[in-house]
C-alpha cells in the first residue's frame, strides 16, 4: 500500500488526523451526519431513507437527528423528484437524492441531463445546481437485468455531471462531503459490495477532492487502472502477480469524471503497461476511455497493447449459475495483467491463477476481501 | 345455482388456495438459499389477482410488475416454469435470465412482469392499442401497486389510453404501503380512483380481499372495455402480509400498526371466501381437503421437476440478446 495515502487531504505538515475504523456505511452515515450539521441547507431525500432499514444503513437515524423537513421519503416519482431537487438547488438549497439502485435514476434521465448538467452553461452562468445523486450499484442474488446495472459511462458521457465512485471507507466519506460541498451535480455511485468494507477514516468534516485517483498499490511492471469494487479485485490479483514475479501497480480512479489521466499517466511511464478494470460494460465504457486516453497522450510509454476487464455486453442474467461467468473478478485480472506483461501461461501461472479461485459463490461478496484495508 | 357456476366459483377458491399453497412453499423453501433472486410474495392479495383475471378469456393479455406470482398462477402461467425461473434453471419461463421479478407465459397471456416500478404501465397500454388498432378483441389488464400510481407514466398512459378508448383494465393493488412507507407519507389524502376518474377512465374503489365483489366488478369492466366504452380502473384495496421483499414476516420493525395488521389478517381473502361457500353449501371440510391435496401434490411434483432441472450451460448465457 502507498505511504501516506492520504497526503493528499491531510498534507506532512499538518498533524495526522485521529482516524477510527469503520465500514462503508459507517463511514456515508458519518459524512451525510456531518454535511447536514454543518450547513442547514443540506437536505436528504430518497425512497427509504428514514425508514427502519435506511438505506442499507447509510441514513439511520439521521431524521431523529435533523428532523422529518430534511430528512425524507419520497413518492415514487424518480423523475419529477429529481427536476424538484433541481429547483430546490438552483434556489439556495443542496439536496442529496438517494436511489437504492441506480437503474431508479433512470426514470430522471431527463432531468439530469437536460437539466442539472446543463442549466449553469445554457443560462452563461448565472445559476447553479449543487446537487448530489446517490446511485447504488446492485451486484448478487439475481438482481438481474433491473437491478444490478452499472452506468458511470453513461453518466460521465455527459459535458456538466461529475461522476464518482469509491470503494474505501475513508473516500466514500471524503468524497461524499466533496459531492456536497461541489456547487455542480455529481452522481455519486456506490457499487453494494463498497458498504461492508472495513478499513481507517479519519474522524470529522473533511473533503477528499473530486476528479483525483489514488495510488493503493505501488508496483513497477504495469499499472492497474481501476474504477470502484474491481480496485477490491485488482489487490487481491495483484499479490497473486507479485508470487508470479510481477509488481502491479493499482491506480484506484475514485472519480470517473473528472478522469485523473495524468495519474494514469505518470504510473504508465514508470510501468510501460496499462490494464484498466470496471464494473460497467465493455463496449463505450470507461476502460475504452482511459484506455484511449493513455494511448493518445502517452503512446511512447506504451510497450505493449493495453487491455481491459469489464462486463461482458450483455444484461444481467439473473440466475446465479452465471454469475461467475458474467462478472469478471481477481483471476480475470490476474490473467489478463500477465498478458499485458508478455508472460505466457504455463502450468506455475495457471496455478497461481487458480488459487484466485474463491469458494465463494459468485453472487455474494466474498468474505475476504471486507478489509480492514 | 347451476352447475358450471358452482364449479367456477369453487375453482376460484382453489386458485386463490393455489396461490396461497405455492408461496407458502416458496417462503418455506427461501432459506435453503437455492432460490437466489430477490422475491415479492403476495400472501394477502389473492382476491385481487383471481378476482380480476377470472373475468379475462385465454386470449387476453396481462402485464404486472415486482409482486408477480399471484397474477402469473392465475392467467393459466405454467408453475414449474415459474418454480424452476426462481431456482435459475434454464428451464425456467426466462430461462434463468429473469428470476422471480420477470415472468413471462405468452401461451397463457402473461406478457410479462419486470422490476422497475411503473416499466410495464406505458407496455400494457401500447398492448391494448394494438389490440384496438388490429382489432382483436382482447383486452389487457395491468397489474400494480399504490407506489407505482405515483410514477409520471402512470399519468401519461392513463391519459392515452383515455384519448383513445382502449380496451385496458387498470387494476391497482393498493395494500397502502410502498416498502416500509405508508401511502399518508407519499401521497395526499384523496383517493387514487379519484384521479383516475379525473383523467377519464370508469373507475371504482372495492374492498380487494372479497372474491365476489372483485369479480363482479371485473366482469362488468371487461364487459365495457371490450365493447368499446375504453379504460376501466379498479382501486383495491388489500394488505401484504409479508415482508415487502422475502420470506418473512416483517412486523417486528414496527411500520405498520398492529391493529391494522390484525385487521386485515381477520380479513383473510382465502377463508372468508371458504366461510362464505360452506354457508352456500358448496365446500364442506372433506371438499377443502380433496382441494388442499391435490394443490400439494402439484406443487410437490412441481418442486421435484424444477429442482431435477439443469442449471443454464455457461455458454448460453450469450444468446437472446438479439434475434440472430
Ligand atoms: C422506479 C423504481 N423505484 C423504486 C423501486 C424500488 N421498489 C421496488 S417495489 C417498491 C414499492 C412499490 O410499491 P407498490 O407499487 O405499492 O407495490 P407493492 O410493493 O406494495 O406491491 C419500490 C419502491 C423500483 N423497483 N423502481
Ligand atoms: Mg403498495
Amino acid at each position: 500500500m502507498a505511504s501516506n495515502p492520504l497526503a493528499d487531504i491531510f498534507p506532512p505538515s499538518a498533524p495526522p488526523p485521529a482516524m477510527r475504523k469503520q465500514t462503508g456505511i459507517e463511514a456515508l452515515n458519518d459524512a451525510l451526519g456531518l454535511c447536514l450539521q454543518r450547513d442547514p441547507t443540506t437536505l436528504l431525500i430518497g425512497e427509504g431513507v428514514p425508514d427502519p432499514k435506511g438505506i442499507f444503513g447509510t441514513t439511520a437515524g439521521l431524521r431523529q437527528r435533523f428532523g422529518p423537513q430534511r430528512v425524507l421519503d419520497m413518492p415514487l416519482a424518480e423523475n419529477a423528484l429529481t427536476g424538484i431537487c433541481i429547483g430546490a438547488a438552483i434556489s439556495g438549497l443542496r439536496p442529496i437524492m438517494v436511489h437504492q439502485r441506480i437503474d431508479f435514476a433512470l426514470l430522471a434521465m431527463d432531468q439530469l441531463i437536460n437539466n442539472a448538467a446543463k442549466w449553469r452553461y445554457m443560462f452563461g452562468g448565472q445559476a447553479q445546481v449543487p446537487l448530489v445523486v446517490r446511485c447504488i450499484v446492485g451486484r448478487g442474488w439475481g438482481q438481474g437485468p433491473q437491478h444490478a446495472q452499472s452506468l458511470q459511462s453513461l453518466f460521465a458521457h455527459i459535458p456538466g455531471l461529475k461522476v464518482v465512485m469509491p470503494v474505501f471507507p475513508d473516500d466514500a466519506k471524503g468524497l461524499l462531503c466533496a459531492a456536497v460541498a461541489d456547487d455542480d451535480p455529481v452522481i455519486f455511485i456506490e457499487h453494494r459490495w463498497i458498504h461492508p468494507l472495513r478499513g481507517k477514516v479519519p474522524t470529522g468534516y473533511f473533503e477528499t477532492p473530486l476528479g483525483k485517483a489514488r495510488r493503493r498499490r505501488e508496483g513497477s511492471d504495469i499499472t492497474i487502472a481501476t474504477f470502484s469494487y474491481m480496485t477490491i479485485e485488482a489487490l487481491s490479483a495483484a499479490r497473486t502477480l507479485a508470487r508470479l514475479g510481477i509488481e502491479a501497480e493499482v491506480i484506484d480512479m475514485r472519480s470517473v469524471s473528472p478522469l485523473d489521466v495524468p495519474a494514469v499517466l505518470r504510473s504508465v511511464a514508470k510501468t510501460g503497461h496499462l490494464l484498466v478494470a470496471d464494473t460497467g460494460h465493455h463496449s463505450f465504457g470507461v476502460t475504452a476511455e482511459l484506455i484511449a486516453r493513455i494511448t493518445c497522450q502517452g503512446f511512447d510509454h506504451l510497450r505493449a497493447a493495453p487491455a481491459s476487464v469489464a462486463l461482458p455486453d450483455l444484461p444481467c442474467p439473473t440466475s446465479h449459475a452465471w454469475a461467475g461467468h458474467y462478472y469478471p473478478a481477481a483471476a480475470s485480472i490476474a490473467e489478463q495483467a500477465l498478458r499485458v506483461c508478455g508472460v505466457r501461461i504455463g502450468e506455475a501461472q495457471r496455478h497461481e491463477l487458480n488459487t484466485l479461485q474463491s469458494d465463494t459463490p459468485a453472487d455474494i461478496p466474498n468474505p475476504d476481501y471486507c478489509g480492514p484495508f | 345455482m347451476y352447475l358450471q357456476e358452482r364449479r367456477s366459483t369453487l375453482d376460484l377458491f382453489r386458485q386463490m388456495l393455489r396461490i396461497r399453497r405455492v408461496e407458502e412453499a416458496l417462503a418455506a423453501r427461501y432459506a435453503e438459499q437455492e432460490m437466489r433472486c430477490p422475491m415479492h410474495l403476495c400472501i394477502g392479495q389473492e382476491a385481487t389477482a383471481v378476482g380480476a383475471i377470472s373475468a379475462l378469456g385465454q386470449d387476453d393479455r396481462i402485464f404486472s410488475g415486482h409482486r408477480a406470482h399471484g397474477h402469473y398462477l392465475a392467467k393459466g402461467g405454467d408453475l414449474t416454469a415459474m418454480i424452476a425461473e426462481l431456482y435459475g434453471r434454464a428451464s425456467g419461463c426466462s430461462k434463468g435470465r429473469g428470476g422471480s421479478m420477470h415472468l413471462i407465459d405468452t401461451e397463457a397471456g402473461f406478457m410479462g412482469s419486470t422490476a422497475i416500478v411503473g416499466g410495464t404501465v406505458p407496455v400494457a397500454v401500447g398492448a391494448a392499442w394494438a389490440s384496438q388498432l388490429r382489432d382483436e378483441g382482447r383486452v389487457v389488464c395491468l397489474f400494480f401497486g399504490d407506489g407505482c400510481f405515483e410514477q409520471g407514466v402512470m399519468h401519461e398512459s392513463m391519459n392515452f389510453a383515455a384519448l383513445h378508448r382502449l380496451p385496458i383494465l387498470f387494476v391497482c393493488e393498493n395494500n397502502h404501503y410502498a416498502v416500509y412507507t405508508p401511502l399518508e407519507e407519499r401521497q395526499p389524502a384523496r383517493p387514487i380512483h379519484a384521479i383516475a376518474s379525473a383523467h377519464g377512465l370508469q373507475a371504482q374503489e372495492l374492498d380487494g380481499n372479497r372474491l365476489p365483489t372483485v369479480r363482479t366488478a371485473a366482469d362488468e369492466a371487461v364487459h365495457r372495455a371490450r365493447a368499446g366504452d375504453g379504460p376501466q380502473f379498479l382501486e383495491l384495496h388489500t394488505w401484504r402480509w409479508r415482508e415487502h421483499c422475502g420470506p418473512d414476516v416483517d412486523d417486528h420493525l414496527g411500520y405498520r400498526a398492529p391493529e391494522a395488521q390484525a385487521d386485515w389478517l381477520a380479513r383473510c381473502p382465502i377463508e372468508n371466501e371458504a366461510a362464505r361457500l360452506h354457508a352456500l353449501g358448496l365446500l364442506d371440510d372433506i371438499g377443502r381437503q380433496h382441494i388442499e391435496n391435490a394443490i400439494q401434490h402439484e406443487i410437490d411434483a412441481a418442486f421435484d421437476a424444477a429442482l431435477r432441472a439443469p442449471l443454464p450451460r455457461v455458454e448460453d448465457m450469450y444468446g437472446h440478446l438479439h434475434g440472430q
